[in-house]
């Protein structure tokens, strides 16, 4: 059975026809290209799949593209604009926060909805926010540090 | 994933009338437990019946009786609802403990009831506050409606909509997360009411259960001192590459004292 979803995506409204049993991050991958939303675990562990669903961060390994018919998704490849880094990627950049970079969109869009919530996180918030994103390289602590700098709370208490 | 067909209901009655209609169809509500569940194949439902659309199965009302809660409503918004942190604040406790960020935006209170997970943190406040399961058939008291592993007593045909909390006069919710998953590797509820003390343990056996002499024990002394010279036994309980039967029985006493601290806080 194939469901029709038309939904906005990085602000520009879309269509697709998708399986009824089509996951979130394959019509995304596989149906618009937008290859920047990884699958690491495709068993809801990993946090590499996370994206923006109506302003709220998920895993887009564990919905169905059928589910987000008249929401708002949101992807790594809509954060920057004007070809200006956001503030969070740039702080990756500066504070070596990845490594090989597979775990890297998913952590960004996972703190974005952080910082959305809570934008002037502790360290300790920062690291149990990030629950659901694991990294394989870099041993997280760049990662926290990059956060928190993009927050612009670097150097205040429990830095 | 097998195929299945995707049906977005737009009430609980046209839910449970297309539920009714077809032998092999499921609800999805967060897709938290399902979605993986259908990924390994242990359900191959012909229909999934999304529950995500129905506004009547959402929110937080508070009344007399105490705090009712729509099935799908999600963990993140248990957790942020100012109301029920100040007259209940166990049940939000739990709520923000669970997963993380991701799945406590998607997951809900109805999914986690109505699949009772043996280590999930719904189902131990459930019975600890003596909830009422509310379906779209009938009313059914938590000591009855978390039946054993994976097991409730729905029946065919029956979705839950909303679970009441009745108001304690004091309670606390104490887990030992799985430092990978952080479901509860065991978490305790304990709810002091006038009418006496409810001990709920979750994690630790096959199913949520009451502990009855922890119970007593707090009715006479409701202290943590009242639960020294207590001790609990591993038989019957989890024993896994987690954590051993014997190990769960220590913590079941310790997060029982930490629950009753919480709840005297
Ligand atoms: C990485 C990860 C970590 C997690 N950690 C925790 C944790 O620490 N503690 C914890 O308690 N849980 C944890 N969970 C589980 C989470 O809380 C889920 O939200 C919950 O188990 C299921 O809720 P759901 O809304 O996602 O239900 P779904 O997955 O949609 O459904 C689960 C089952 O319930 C049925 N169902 C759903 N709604 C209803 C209804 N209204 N009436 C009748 N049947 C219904 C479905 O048909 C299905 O069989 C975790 C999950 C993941 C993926
Ligand atoms: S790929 Fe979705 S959580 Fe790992
Ligand atoms: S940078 Fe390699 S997994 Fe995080």
């Amino acid at each position: 059975m194939d469901v029709q979803v038309s939904f906005t995506l990085n602000g520009k409204m879309v269509s697709a026809a998708a399986g009824s049993a089509t996951l979130l991050v394959d019509l995304l991958r596989n149906r618009f290209g937008l290859t920047g939303t990884h699958v690491g675990c495709d068993t809801s562990q990993c946090g590499a799949c996370v994206v923006h669903v109506d302003g709220a961060s998920v895993k887009s390994c564990t919905m169905l593209a059928a589910q987000i018919d008249g929401c708002a998704v949101d992807t790594i490849e809509g954060l920057s604009g004007n070809g200006e880094l956001h503030p969070l990627q740039q702080a990756f950049h500066e504070h070596h926060a990845l490594q090989c970079g597979f775990c890297t969109p998913g952590m960004i869009m996972s703190a974005a909805d952080l910082l959305k919530r809570n934008p002037r996180p502790s360290e300790l918030e920062v690291r149990d926010w990030l629950e659901g994103n694991m990294c394989r390289c870099t041993g997280y602590h760049n990662i926290v540090k990059a956060v928190r700098a993009a927050a612009g709370v670097m150097g205040e208490e429990g830095s | 994933m097998r195929e299945f067909d995707y049906y977005r209901a737009g009430s609980v009655r046209d839910a449970a009338k297309r539920l009714a209609a077809s032998g092999n169809a499921m609800l999805l509500a967060g897709g938290m437990t399902l979605l993986p569940a259908l990924k390994m194949r242990l359900n191959e439902p012909s229909e999934l019946i999304d529950l995500g659309g129905i506004d009547e199965l959402k929110g937080v009302k508070l009344s007399r009786k105490g705090a009712h809660i729509g099935a799908t409503t999600t963990h993140v918004e248990v957790a942020g609802n100012v109301e029920l942190r100040a007259a209940i604040p166990v049940i939000s406790q739990a709520a923000e403990s669970i997963g993380d960020p991701q799945v406590r935006n998607r997951g809900t209170l109805g999914g986690s009831v109505a699949n009772n997970d043996p280590a999930a943190d719904y189902p131990a406040v459930a019975l600890g506050l003596g909830a009422t399961i509310i379906t779209n058939k009938r009313k059914i008291s938590a000591d009855s409606f978390f039946v054993g592993l994976f097991e409730t007593a729905l029946g065919t045909g029956e979705m839950v909509t909303e679970v009441l909390f009745p108001l304690p006069q004091r309670a606390g919710y104490a887990k030992f997360p799985n430092p990978a998953t952080r479901y509860a590797l065991v978490g305790v509820c304990v709810a002091q009411f006038k009418s006496g003390v409810r001990v709920a343990v979750t994690g630790a056996g096959p199913s949520v259960y009451r502990l009855e002499d922890f119970e007593e024990a707090l009715e006479g002394d409701f202290s943590s001192d009242a639960l020294d010279g207590l001790s609990v036994s591993a038989a019957n309980l989890n024993d896994d590459m987690h954590a051993s039967a014997e190990y769960r029985a220590h913590l079941v006493g310790v997060m029982a004292r930490r629950a009753v601290a919480m709840a005297l806080d």
